[in-house]
């Protein structure tokens, strides 16, 4: 049994007076221990609100959570709020965004990361510190002493998402979700970062659930790839299988879509038509239909099932056939 | 942080100054005097004249001000003319002062101990049946008049609870040591008195704090709203910390910056209520003598409070300034 098991997870925002929103569409993935699995899209396909549900985050209230999340052989999403929060930072850690905001701006470096071990290690703060020290040894902080002191403005970016990492890594998770960690860096230290990310991994045996709209962070980290789309996974293959012959035509877009260094002068970028905007709900036809270079009749009145074959799972009408190079080249 | 201090004192020496001349003219404008106060309506002409003579009114507005200034200077005010006659302006000032603090002290003091935890709830449970009765709650706080509500209180609220509602102290035989009744007794171990002074505070301090408490619940409000919605907050929670520790560490320290703003801001309101609510139950403070002096136009008095009021407005908001640094080290270490 696999260390994470996704079954179905749904949610669905549910305001007064308004539409029930799917941001979540009945998604299934597995974590195995030490493995890093990526959840793949772009801005609106349900990948941070996946995470935000894994770690029981989401607001109690206009926010619905139906499947299942099975962590440890325990349902998350069946725990109380207490028996959640004793998990959280201790067995299930998480990493975000935008290291600044994420810091508390008036409480000291030494203080964020030691409260983690204070509450579920039971350390006294003194000897919490010197284990704060370390933790921010460990992701290569230099001069730990002073940063303890320090507050989250005194700190470059960099150096704050490695603090963020400590934080999360403090008590040894064995689960550690990174919702996109290096988007508000750039890019020498978005390298960095992710090669700590891979390294502390590998260390301490955790299991890595990578959140990124990023291709090339999901070609350097991860082993197995969920691309999501208007909330439900449309492709899953192991890394290497993804990247050589992607099937589905969204996957095969944003792959298409990375701009190349090794491109003849002049060539414009391929973009995917349209934006998530344009999404038609999953119910009666394939969300991605309307931007779909691919989409046939049947792409706008059924909804693909999903096809588990050869190590691959795929949910689409009319995949790209392999070896079909990008489409059409669309002016920027 | 020395050199702010010092500039912003040297600033409040300027202020102080032409406050004290346009003050010194406005009085004069007033319609009457305090000749008219003291002798009334059927006085003689020549007794007016002798009076005004004595009192030095019968000299150009200049040459009064800068008499006043050249014994101002000396640490003499002047002596009321209304307010308690023949006792020097600074004596009141003295006598009165601590009363009003006192007041003011118990006001905020209300306000902020119901105002900050309330609006914390309300903003917590955004929406639901407890903020939106706060919340109009607030709105009534701000908008009844505080004379209303004193009287209320007074009339009402003092006999349903036994509450005094005249005077500062019953006439006990209590020792003065600093002027502070709720501290003379603590000092000389006459905790009846202490006791008895707190009872005379309670019902002007509700009716005082009612405004400044209604700003600083929507201010928190509003400020924990704010603060809820930030990301560090949500990293809070994904530590798992427990509910306490994420309230004070992580969203009270956050949301207090615009609270302690408002609360010097309102230092400034308690002056004004300190005048309505002195007067309702006749507390010898210095609201009560300002009443009492605009009544008789007692010039030397009215000078000397609205310029120790101002002063104490200006060293609370200097001090409010200085408490950013503490809150927040993004001020501190710029």
């Amino acid at each position: 049994m696999a260390l994470l098991e996704v079954r179905d997870l749904s949610v669905v925002f549910q305001r007064k007076g308004e539409a029930p929103f799917h941001a979540v569409d009945g998604v299934s993935f597995d974590v195995e221990p030490g493995q890093t699995v990526g959840l793949v899209g772009e801005s609106g396909c349900g990948k941070s609100v996946t995470s935000l549900a894994i770690m029981g985050l989401l607001p109690k209230r206009g926010a619905k959570v139906t499947g299942s999340v099975t962590y440890d052989g325990t349902d998350l999403l069946k725990l109380s709020d207490k028996q959640m929060r004793d998990k959280r930072g201790s067995e299930l850690g998480m990493v975000f965004q935008d290291p600044l905001s994420s810091l508390n701006p008036v409480v000291p470096i030494g203080l964020q990361v030691t409260e983690v071990l204070e509450r579920h290690r039971g350390m006294p703060r003194k000897e919490a510190m010197i284990e704060a020290k370390d933790l921010l040894d460990k992701v290569g902080i230099p001069d730990p002493n002073r940063r303890l002191k320090e507050y989250p403005h005194q700190l470059s970016g960099g150096m704050r998402q490695r603090a963020l990492i400590a934080i999360a890594l403090a008590c040894r998770p064995k689960l550690l979700i990174a919702d996109e960690p290096t988007t508000a860096l750039d890019v020498t230290i978005q390298a960095q970062i992710l090669s700590l990310m891979k390294e502390l991994v590998q260390d301490l045996g955790t299991a890595l659930v990578m959140i990124t709209h990023d291709l090339g962070v999901v070609a350097g980290l991860c082993d197995e790839v969920n691309v999501l789309y208007g909330g439900k996974v449309v492709e899953k293959a192991m890394r290497h299988k993804l990247f050589a012959e992607p099937r589905h035509p969204y996957t095969h877009g944003l792959l298409a879509s990375i701009p190349r260094l090794d491109a003849p002068r002049g060539e414009k970028l391929t973009p995917i038509k349209g934006s998530v905007a344009d999404n038609i709900p999953w119910t009666s036809a394939c969300a991605f239909a309307p931007r779909c270079p691919n989409a046939l009749d049947v792409c706008r009145a059924e909804t693909p099932a999903e096809v588990d074959k050869l190590g691959r799972l795929l949910r689409c009408h009319n995949p790209v056939v392999p070896g079909t190079p990008a489409a059409e080249e669309v002016p920027v | 942080m020395l050199r702010y201090t010092i500039r912003r004192l040297v600033q409040l020496v300027g202020v102080v100054l032409v406050l004290s001349m346009l003050l010194f003219a406005w009085l004069r404008l007033l319609p009457g005097g305090p000749v008219s106060a003291l002798l009334g309506e059927r006085a003689t002409p020549e007794s007016r004249e002798a009076l005004t003579k004595q009192l030095g009114l019968d000299q150009p507005i200049f040459v009064q001000y800068f008499k006043f200034l050249g014994r101002a200077a000396t640490g003499d005010f002047g002596v009321s003319t209304g307010v308690q006659p023949g006792d020097s302006a600074l004596e009141i000032f003295l006598q009165r002062f601590p009363a009003t603090i006192e007041l003011s002290f118990f006001a905020i003091l209300i306000a902020i101990a119901v105002g900050v935890p309330l609006g914390y709830l309300a903003a917590k449970r955004r929406g639901g049946w407890f903020d939106n009765l706060s919340v109009i709650g607030s709105l009534i706080g701000v908008a009844v008049p505080v004379f209303f509500l004193a009287y209320l209180l007074k009339d009402v609220a003092s006999s349903a609870l036994g509450l005094p509602s005249q005077g500062r102290q019953d006439a006990i035989d209590a020792t003065r040591v600093t002027g502070f009744f709720t501290l003379d007794g603590l000092i000389t171990g006459e905790f009846d008195a202490t006791l008895n002074a707190l009872e005379h505070l309670i019902l002007p301090a509700i009716a005082l704090a009612t405004i400044p408490f209604a700003v600083i619940f929507r201010i928190t409000r509003a400020a924990v709203l704010d603060v809820l919605d930030e990301d560090f907050v949500r990293t809070a929670e994904s530590k798992g910390l427990t509910a306490p520790v994420i309230r004070r560490r992580h969203v009270l320290r956050n949301a207090m910056l615009p609270v302690v703003t408002t609360i010097g801001l309102q230092t400034g309101a308690l002056l004004s209520g300190a005048v309505l609510t002195e007067k309702v139950f006749s507390f010898a403070g210095v609201g009560q003598a300002l009443a009492i002096g605009f009544e008789r136009r007692d010039y030397p008095v009215l000078l000397l409070l609205i310029i120790m009021a101002t002063i104490v407005y200006v060293v609370v908001n200097l001090l409010v300034d200085l408490s950013y640094a503490l809150i927040d080290p993004r001020i501190r270490t710029r």
